[in-house]
């Protein structure tokens, strides 16, 4: 029962780094129709500015802002220089430039900040609580990084749900063609969500840097359980992208806890095919199917 | 002798050419939209209509001529800047953005007018059927509902010039009806120069100032609603009634 307790714990901690991530794709996919592959590669990149400013500065604070201002700017700057050529292109020429992008990023990180991992702190203790004597999975920066990845998640949503420009993005978004007949600038709003998107990578990657270590290559997993959690959720949806990296969180946690770590990606894989092949549009989207 | 002189149009298309690749798809098309009146396009699939509009509202770009938007040269303009400058186009298919609700598509067509744009609320009262549909997603709407709005939609901005693209389409007769009586009736009581594209020539010629049709890209008749009716020859060949 304890190891049960403590499963779920720790699945909800990286479930909510899993939703980030997931959030991060969602808002990429929504604006542009494009699969960020280069998204675990974006945010290797503002994670190393945090712990250089971190390590320069002495204040976590001050990483984890700079990080967050470099995400949109680095977000913002990609999409007007990299992906607006092809976004109009057939949706191939999007994934090759993705993966170009990945591939540069990384071979800058490694030329840049070289390929030793280095460790990157905590903003809070990961000493779990002690609950009746029993120390359990779950610790200070765990509740950290939950209500972060939720405040993110809420933040999303007011801005989407509740305030005009997020009226324009959805639009830019769902009909670019008829927003623009209507006076959104649309272009702008495909740079906002790249933007956001990045942003919201940054703040994923600050998430989980502690607990894997800083180094080029050591966010590819975290993309892919991102978009293994995206697509449960059905990319479209920012709700079922939080839900999804929840699910994915807590299965993974389970299938680690019982079975071993080492068929954690194997479980991944397993209901990412699944999810594909029972509900292609993802368990919480609306629509019946997908064009990926 | 000046009080002869028409004022300029509030919509002027001088002799615009529009191609895709080698296709000429506009061929040298002039007309005018006088404030307060309704120029109706008539003329089969692939005679230019749809791309007249797109042409005017800057979707896309003509390789000579000009659109000029009371007095100002709009050709070549981003679409959001002639947008911003008081044309508003419904596109064909409607254009309704499914998956926000009524309201959020009537707001959204305000947004960068800010103040000055119509409230919701004053389209209620031209559309009363949109009311209680105010909070549920545009898709759920009927083939009428979805044309209503996206009329509704369009007159939030308050517009000086409306591009209507075949309004009628797939709408029950009585329904067509009352959309075209409807657009009479915002040419007379607000005074809007509206392009209506229609292939219902008939039920169009019934609202229209005059009555221009295409083939081929070219404009082969611009006449009077009622001259063109009477016109056998263009009736028969052009407009099928």
């Amino acid at each position: 029962m304890t190891k049960f307790i403590d499963l779920t714990l720790n699945g909800i901690s990286t479930g909510a780094i899993y939703a980030a991530v997931a959030l991060a794709l969602c808002l990429i996919w929504r604006a542009t129709r494009i699969v960020n592959f280069a998204q675990g590669a974006m945010l290797m990149i503002t994670t190393y500015i945090a712990s250089a400013v971190i390590n320069s500065t002495g204040s976590y604070v001050i990483g984890l802002v700079v990080a967050l201002a470099a995400g949109l700017v680095l977000g913002a700057v990609i999409e007007r220089v990299v992906i607006r050529p092809v976004e109009n292109a057939p949706p191939l020429n999007a994934v090759i430039v993705a993966l170009g992008l990945y591939t540069f990023l990384i071979a800058f990180a490694g030329m840049i900040w070289g390929a030793t991992p280095r460790a990157f702190p905590a903003a809070f203790s990961i000493r779990g609580y002690e609950i009746g004597g029993t120390r359990v999975l779950f610790a200070p920066n765990d509740t950290f990084i939950v209500l972060v990845v939720v405040a993110v998640a809420l933040g999303l949503a007011v801005l989407f749900r509740a305030t005009p420009l997020g009226l324009q993005m959805r639009a830019a978004a769902f009909k670019p063609e008829v927003a623009q007949l209507l006076g959104v600038r649309v272009g702008r709003m495909f740079t906002l969500g790249w933007a956001l998107a990045a942003l919201t990578g940054a703040i994923a990657g600050i998430l989980v840097a502690p607990s894997i270590f800083l180094a080029p290559n050591n966010f590819d997993p975290i993309l892919i359980s991102g978009f293994v959690a995206a697509v449960l959720g059905g990319l479209d949806s920012p709700p079922g992208a939080v839900l999804g990296g929840l699910i994915l969180g807590l299965a993974l946690s389970y299938v680690s806890g019982y079975e071993g770590s080492a068929l954690a990606p194997l479980a991944a894989l397993v209901i990412l095919v699944l999810v594909l092949m029972v509900r292609p549009g993802g368990l919480f989207s609306a629509t019946a199917e997908r064009r990926v | 002798m000046l009080l002869t002189r028409s004022a300029p149009a509030m919509l002027e298309v001088e002799h615009v050419r529009t191609e895709y690749g080698a296709v000429k798809a506009l061929d040298g098309v002039s007309l005018n939209v006088e404030r307060g009146s309704v120029t109706a396009v008539l003329g089969a699939n692939g005679a230019g209509k749809t791309t007249l509009l797109r042409t005017i509202s800057g979707l896309v770009r003509p390789t000579a001529g000009n659109v000029v938007l009371d007095g100002e040269d709009i050709t070549r303009r981003p679409v959001e800047e002639i947008v911003r400058r008081g044309l508003a186009h419904v596109p064909e298919g409607r254009g309704v953005i499914g998956e926000l609700t009524v309201e959020e598509n009537l707001r959204l067509g305000g947004l960068f007018r800010r103040r000055e744009s119509a409230s919701p609320d004053e389209i209620y009262e031209l559309f009363p059927r949109l009311i209680e549909r105010r909070s549920q997603p545009a898709s759920r709407l009927s083939g009428g509902e979805r044309q209503m709005l996206s009329i509704g939609r369009a007159l939030v901005a308050r517009p000086r010039v409306l591009l209507l693209d075949e309004p009628s389409l797939g709408l029950a007769p009585r329904l067509v009806a009352q959309i075209m009586a409807m657009v009479r009736n915002l040419a007379d009581t607000l005074g809007l120069a509206i392009l209506l594209v229609e292939q219902n020539a008939r039920s169009a010629l019934s609202v229209a100032n005059r009555g221009v049709v295409l083939n081929l890209g070219r404009v082969v008749a611009d006449q009077a609603p009622e001259e063109l009716a009477a016109d056998e020859r263009l009736r028969h060949a052009y407009l099928g009634f």
